[in-house]
């Protein structure tokens, strides 16, 4: 066997699984999507009926406030973590990673103890002040959740960033005379332009498009993939399930490109 | 003095950052152990909870560790030897096949499960399988495993070492085992690592792809939360965090030795 055609034995067996488990059913879903009582003119409706647009601007402003919070929470303790060195540091950092992989149902879950009926936030605030505070099946508690999900990624992107910023370009700026406010505005901070690019793209398509959260928190808060899986599962709403999917897919899949061409990084978001 | 400020006040921010992550875990493990939550830890502290969920749910967590091994064979079989193709191929389209495989990255879990169902929910028999959560999981998973591979074959050269085995004779298929394979095993192994994690906590996929019959562990969990008592619902969280927290460790010191060679 030739090495040429080796080669291509290797790769045969991919390209048939992508074949028919995803390039196949993303196609169908793009048909199914067409072809209800709208047309093609369904793949409009997100942003032509009020109702989806409404719900489109709710999950991107709630995406990207996630995103920017989570970018300023993450570099302030990124930063301190990469620029000090003290006892419990490593502690502190594996506390601050852990729940990298914690799946959507299972952060949900957590606020609920955080926020919930029998939550800690309610405990206390009732032992203070005499009225229990929930917002966890708010539209607050889902930010939460999302926040819970993406600090963690956010905060090991900045870590690696800062390690690789070059030290001497602080110290020059400090010893040409500028205030350490001003090291880090013009200096560090536009250093870790592409490290913010890159993870905070990730944490908006990731908080676009995640479902666990939502669904655990459940309740009534009207974002983009509650909004797909009650049309598809209480309406039988086939078409505009499949356009609004696909709609969401080509904004979350959009966004990571335009972050991935900006950085010049690898980018891709974490269900 | 002002240094010691600014060190205290960013080291209270972080503390609280890293409370805001913890303290929930920490809640949720003392629920799964506590007799009774609302009133609190002084009521005892009991097993009875997570018996109780590997009672109900032992067969929801036995089916996820069946597809998450599946999946890592699947990935196995099929993603290292076309990581190693793509590599070897180079050009215009092994960048659009690694394009395409990394599509599952950016698109939601919930538009690849309804694709899924528009296209095979006719299929009785392989709907009500576990093959069909298996097939969702294998989409998902395939970059993780094909990117990491291919990592390391960008940092050590296979090219050479596949032609000197070649030049000695060594066939294509004995090239691959003896000498790819063996090269390839850091990224395999993380890899492998990751896809496991990953299946074993997929949740937007599967919930729309299970069926009655084909529940797991994470779909459990989304059932308790949504129908049982709290200390049986953390109990069975606590069992997850069991199973999930000993993988991440071993993925973050992969990351380490990764970083520091």
């Amino acid at each position: 066997m030739s090495h040429r055609n080796f080669i291509w034995i290797c790769l045969l067996p991919l390209v048939v699984v992508t074949a028919a488990f995803f390039l196949l059913p993303m196609a169908q879903l793009l048909a199914v999507g067409a072809g209800g009582s709208r047309g093609v003119s369904a793949y409009l409706a997100i942003i032509t009926e009020p109702r989806y647009r409404a719900t489109l601007i709710n999950t991107v402003v709630l995406a990207a406030a996630t995103t920017i919070a989570t970018l300023v929470i993450a570099t302030i303790a990124g930063l301190f973590l990469q620029r000090h060195r003290f006892p419990g540091r490593a502690v502190l950092i594996a506390m601050l990673t852990f729940p990298l992989a914690f799946p959507g149902v299972v952060v949900g879950f957590l606020i609920i103890l955080l926020a919930g009926r029998q939550g800690l936030i309610g405990a206390i605030t009732a032992a203070v002040t005499g009225e229990k505070v929930v917002f966890a099946y708010s539209i607050f508690g889902l930010f939460l959740g999302y926040l819970y999900f993406s600090i963690p990624r956010v905060i090991l992107t900045v870590m690696a960033a800062v390690q690789k910023l070059d030290i001497g370009l602080e110290e020059a700026a400090r010893s040409l005379g500028a205030s350490p406010w001003a090291v880090q505005r013009d200096v560090v901070l536009p250093a870790l332009g592409p490290a913010f690019v890159a993870s905070g793209a990730i944490a908006f398509a990731t908080a676009m498009g995640a479902f666990g959260t939502a669904f655990t928190l459940a309740t009534n808060i009207d974002v983009l993939p509650m909004l797909i899986y009650t049309e598809f599962t209480l309406a039988a709403n086939f078409a505009i399930s499949a356009a609004l999917s696909i709609g969401l897919g080509v904004i979350a899949w959009a966004i990571l490109a335009l972050a991935r061409s900006m950085s010049g990084g690898a980018v891709a978001a974490a269900g | 003095m002002r240094d010691r400020l600014i060190f205290a006040s960013q080291l209270g921010f972080t503390l609280l950052v890293a409370a805001f992550l913890v303290v929930p875990v920490v809640l949720s493990i003392t629920a799964g152990v506590t007799v009774n939550y609302f009133r609190g830890i002084q009521s005892g502290v009991t097993l009875q909870w997570v018996v109780q969920v590997w009672n109900l749910y032992a067969g929801e967590i036995g089916l996820s560790f069946l597809i998450a091994f599946a999946t890592l064979a699947v990935t196995l079989v099929v993603g290292v030897p076309a990581a190693y193709g793509l590599h070897v191929k180079g050009g215009r389209l092994s960048r659009v096949i690694e394009e395409i495989i990394t599509l599952p990255l950016a698109i939601p879990g919930l538009a690849i499960a309804l694709a899924l169902l528009l296209t095979y929910g006719g299929f009785g028999g392989f709907r009500q399988s576990w093959l069909f959560i298996l097939a969702g999981h294998v989409v998902f998973t395939m970059p993780f495993m094909v990117r990491s591979v291919m990592a390391v074959f960008a940092s050590v050269d296979i090219k050479t070492l596949d032609e000197g085995a070649a030049s000695l004779g060594a066939s294509p298929w004995t090239r691959f085992c003896n000498v790819i394979v063996p090269n390839a095993m850091p990224g395999i192994l993380a890899g492998s690592l990751m896809v496991v994690t990953l299946s074993l906590g997929e949740f937007n996929l599967t919930w729309m792809l299970h069926t009655p019959l084909t529940k797991t562990l994470p779909v459990g969990l989304a059932d308790s939360y949504a129908s049982m008592r709290l200390e049986v619902a953390s109990a069975y969280t606590l069992i997850f965090f069991i199973m999930i927290v000993p993988l991440l460790v071993a993925m973050q010191m992969f990351a380490e030795k990764g970083e520091t060679k």
